[in-house]
């Protein structure tokens, strides 16, 4: 499985490692609430705003350097907008990854 | 060039800002995290270039567009790809960047801001020259599909509103560009045009003849209105 990685912050930060931090720290902070809202969408069954949720976590995907969990999400934000929330698993376990990743950092 | 950012997501709003430091001479002057705020802040201040971004709760980035009644140049950031057509048929937007951003892409579009600021200036030299006056300006350019277009004055026989688009007609060529009849009367030389109906200005060396309320330019008989026709006669060297 694709893995959450540095690579677009620090190609990004180009050695500013200020900006690095602080773009890390945004994204620990940012991310779990996204996360969280994304959730309490799903379990009620409300698509469409889960569906605008996923379209907000797909940047910090692409922020985390995952460009198949990308893709995903954009299939996934197409189909929770026409109800079908098949590939919830699939994201969920993106969305795990990155998770893990913030927290070591 | 002073910029602001207008993104609900402080993640987006940071690199915005970090790749607008990788730019001489542009500078973000305010940040804003829901269109509502940026549009308090562009009633009493302005701006140069706005990003912003298309996705935010209650208010769109394309609904906010709306509200502005003299948009400054806006480069659209969104991780929606889907809205690229929709986004050039506004002549204000002059880039779409999907996040995440690169610094080599959105170099790109500060290049592209650029080259329209310089772009639109020229037509804004006529018109800050006063109509009055006689601008020293012989063309002016139009943005057809992202393209910007040369087009001689003294080429154009006439231009046709059709909603929210115009329609030039000149010796080689006919565009059609998004904009208004009023905007483009604006950039145009008083001594070769004039507003001959609602719908229709016209260059008056163009005329082949005028019969009652109708003016023959190349193939195309225009309406003249009765309000416009006393200063259409006016222009005229009659003998």
């Amino acid at each position: 499985m694709e893995q959450p990685n540095l690579n677009y912050i620090k190609e990004l930060a180009a050695g500013d490692e200020g900006f690095e931090r602080k773009l890390i720290e945004v994204v620990q902070k940012e991310l779990p609430v996204e996360i969280e809202e994304y959730l309490a969408n799903l379990n009620n069954a409300a698509y469409l705003l889960a569906a605008e949720n996923v379209h907000k976590l797909k940047h910090k995907l692409g922020i985390l350097g995952l460009e198949k969990g990308y893709a995903i999400a954009i299939e996934y934000e197409t189909q929770l907008r026409e109800g079908n929330a098949d590939l919830k698993n699939t994201f969920q376990s993106i969305l795990n990854a990155c998770t893990n990743f913030i927290s070591g950092l | 060039m002073n910029c602001i950012i207008v993104d609900d997501e402080a993640a987006a709003r940071m690199i915005v800002s970090h790749l607008c430091s990788q730019v001489d001479n542009l500078t973000v002057i305010e940040e804003f995290s829901n269109a509502l705020q940026a549009m308090k802040f562009l009633n009493k201040n302005d701006v140069d270039l706005i990003f912003l971004d298309i996705h935010m709760p209650d208010f769109t980035g394309f609904d906010f567009i709306e509200t502005l009644k003299n948009p400054p140049k806006i480069v659209l950031t969104t991780s929606n790809k889907n809205f690229a057509i929709e986004a050039f048929e506004y002549d204000c937007i002059v880039d779409y960047l999907v996040k995440p951003i690169s610094l080599p892409r959105f170099l790109k579009a500060a290049q592209k801001v650029e080259s329209f600021q310089i772009s639109s200036a020229q037509p804004n030299v006529a018109t800050s020259a006063s109509r009055s006056e006689e601008s020293t300006e012989k063309e002016m350019y139009i943005n057809i599909d992202r393209r910007l277009i040369k087009i001689e004055f003294d080429k154009i026989y006439l231009i046709e509103a059709k909603g929210d688009y115009i329609l030039v007609k000149t010796e080689d060529k006919n565009y059609t560009v998004h904009s208004t009849l009023k905007k483009i009367e604006e950039k145009l030389p008083d001594s070769l045009f004039l507003k001959v109906h609602r719908s229709y200005i016209i260059n008056i060396k163009k005329i082949i003849d005028i019969e009652d309320n109708s003016v023959l330019i190349a193939r195309d008989v225009i309406p003249i209105s009765r309000s416009n026709r006393p200063e259409l006669m006016k222009r005229l060297n009659l003998l």
